[in-house]
């Protein structure tokens, strides 16, 4: 069974500035880093059509919030954790017009269920910017059960749900934002190797 | 055969009643056609080839038929995930049901009849006892989606591909047999993000070739081709979902029962475009064979013998033969006197 290198694991790229009629740009922790770094590429106006919404995670008091607001007039919305800014994201996606220009910077986990609002509310994928920055954690579904387990950094890893000791393979569902993760000792149950640190 | 016993009444899981009359062994679809395996793009158009053969309808229907269904309703009854289809797939579920009940009607006319009146529909299937009456591209006339009513009455699985940006998505399908593979974590991806696990091919360019052939496979002229694997006991659901359920399987194999446990089991795939969707659907219809039953074909006992041991260590990884290949061949080497094979997958004396 392939365990990395497999193809549907998304490619990331830093964010570029697209001519759109408005852009919403999503980060949590270090992806307030990208969008500092497109803001150095941003042609005139295009902060002024901008709406940014931030997680700032395991960035608490590095002062990204304050940086990021400077870059526009609109006010900043900052959210707790990824689960509490989904409802105020599906909002502002689904008041999203046609050339509405997304841009999404951070960890996979965030990158990944962004994206899903997205999808569902319409917007085409390539009017969708991604790029990964920070920690390695992953999202991980459990092919067995469905469960999610969030924040994966070992491999293998428990799953949360119902147990079993996964194998996290490089494949990756886009509609679900998750890695696939599958039983690695279903031949021989109980030699699991013992979890070691992989996502750092 | 017209008669309903021709179909057996057999089990894919717990006591695997699963067996191959002398018949089904004669026509089983060996997908070798020389003394070793590479993956290729190997397609060819899905023409009527062989009279009894499994070439020779469009969609085979064989002894296994009847059982089959009913372990498909097993599966679904556990676990209803395994039939999906997004919402912009209705209509390609009624292309596939039409295409369907057309042909098994037209092929095989003692088993299936299709009475058209307008959108007024009467469909019978006798070995599995159903007649009804439904309106075309009216859902709510029947008990499921139309892909999902079609599929339960029809032997393999089948996804469904949109075909958008030069591209093929598997927004919908039926997965109750398949070779270790999620529907449901595939659902939504692309032809190169659903092949991602495979080894070796994307490097030798065959999945690019491969798409460039399906986005231009037409209406009425199907292609096809073969893919394998080995799997233990006549088990269907070799699913990813349960696989901590079947894994302990492999386990079981040893050199006195490696010949009735472990099984070839050949895809014959098959490649169709849809009237009004433009969809492309994609059956993958599974025959099982143990290897004491192949064996019977003295070419095929020969040869298998030969792609066994060679196969390439990376394909034998990813079709989960790591345990148990050398048990494989060891068996085999018995049928394998060094003599030539001929050339072609059919046995000598056809
Ligand atoms: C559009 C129709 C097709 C669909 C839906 C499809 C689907 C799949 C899936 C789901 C897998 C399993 C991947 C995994 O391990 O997760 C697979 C494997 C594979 N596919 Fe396809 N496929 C299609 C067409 C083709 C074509 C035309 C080729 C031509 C060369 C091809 C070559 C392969 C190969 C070589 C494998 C590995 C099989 C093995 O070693 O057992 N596929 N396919």
């Amino acid at each position: 069974m392939l365990v990395e290198g497999i193809k549907s694991r998304p490619i990331y790229h830093p964010l570029e500035p697209k001519p759109g009629s408005r852009h919403i740009l999503v980060a949590d922790a270090e992806g307030a880093e990208a969008i500092l770094e497109l803001a150095t590429k941003t042609p005139d106006g295009f902060w002024d059509k901008a709406r940014i919404l931030y997680i700032p995670r395991s960035a608490v008091g590095k002062g990204y919030e304050e940086r990021l607001q400077a870059l526009t007039p609109f006010p900043l919305y900052v959210g707790p954790t990824i689960a509490a800014a989904i409802p105020r994201l599906t909002k502002e996606l689904s008041d999203a017009q046609m050339g509405t220009q997304i841009y999404l910077a951070g960890t996979e986990g965030l990158v990944g269920q962004a994206m899903i609002v997205a999808l569902e509310a319409g917007v085409d994928q390539g009017s969708i910017q991604r790029d990964h920055r920070g920690s390695e954690a992953r999202r991980v579904q459990c092919v067995h059960c469905k469960g999610i387990t969030e924040e994966v950094t070992t491999q293998p890893v428990k799953c949360t749900h119902c147990g079993l000791m996964l194998l996290v393979r490089d494949h990756y569902s886009r509609r679900i934002g998750a890695f696939q993760g599958v039983c690695i000792d279903a031949e021989q149950p109980g030699t699991a190797p013992e979890p070691e640190e992989a996502f750092l | 055969m017209t008669t309903l016993d021709f179909f057996h009444d057999e089990t894919f899981r717990d006591d695997f009643t699963y067996w191959n009359s002398p018949e089904a062994i004669r026509r089983f679809p060996f997908p070798f056609n020389e003394d070793k395996y590479m993956y290729s793009v190997n397609l060819e158009p899905h023409v009527a080839f062989k009279p009894g053969s499994v070439f020779e309808k469009s969609f085979d229907v064989d002894e296994h038929y009847v059982s089959e269904m009913r372990d498909r309703a097993l599966v679904l009854q556990e676990d209803p995930l395994r039939c999906q289809s997004l919402p912009h797939m209705n209509m390609a579920g009624w292309d596939l049901l039409e295409l369907i009940m057309t042909k098994k009607a037209a092929e095989y006319p003692q088993w299936f009849e299709l009475h058209q009146d307008g959108d007024r529909w009467r469909w019978v299937n006798r070995p599995l006892d159903i007649d009804h009456t439904f309106t075309f591209l009216d859902n709510t006339t029947l008990p499921y989606g139309p892909m999902e009513y079609i599929m339960r009455q029809t032997q393999g699985d089948y996804a469904i591909l949109d075909q958008r940006d030069n591209n093929l998505w598997m927004d919908a399908g039926m997965i109750t047999t398949q070779a270790d593979w999620s529907l449901d974590f595939d659902l939504g991806m692309n032809f190169m993000e659903w092949h991602g696990p495979v080894p070796l091919a994307h490097e030798m360019g065959i999945f690019d070739r491969a798409l460039k052939f399906l986005l231009n496979v037409r209406q009425g002229q199907p292609a096809r081709r073969l893919n394998w694997t080995m799997t233990v006991n006549p088990r269907l659901d070799t699913s990813p979902e349960r696989y901590a359920k079947w894994g302990t399987d492999r386990m079981d194999v040893n050199a006195d029962n490696v010949g009735q446990l472990m099984h070839l089991r050949v895809e014959l795939q098959s490649f169709w475009r849809l009237p009004r969707s433009n969809a492309l659907v994609f059956p993958i219809r599974c025959y099982l064979i143990s290897l004491q039953d192949l064996a019977t074909i003295p070419k095929w006992g020969r040869r298998f013998h030969r792609v066994i041991r060679d196969l390439p260590d990376e394909l034998a990884d990813y079709k989960g033969l790591t345990i148990t290949r050398p048990y494989v061949i060891e068996y085999m080497s018995q049928f394998d006197d060094g003599a030539p094979t001929s050339p072609g997958i059919f046995a000598d004396d056809e």
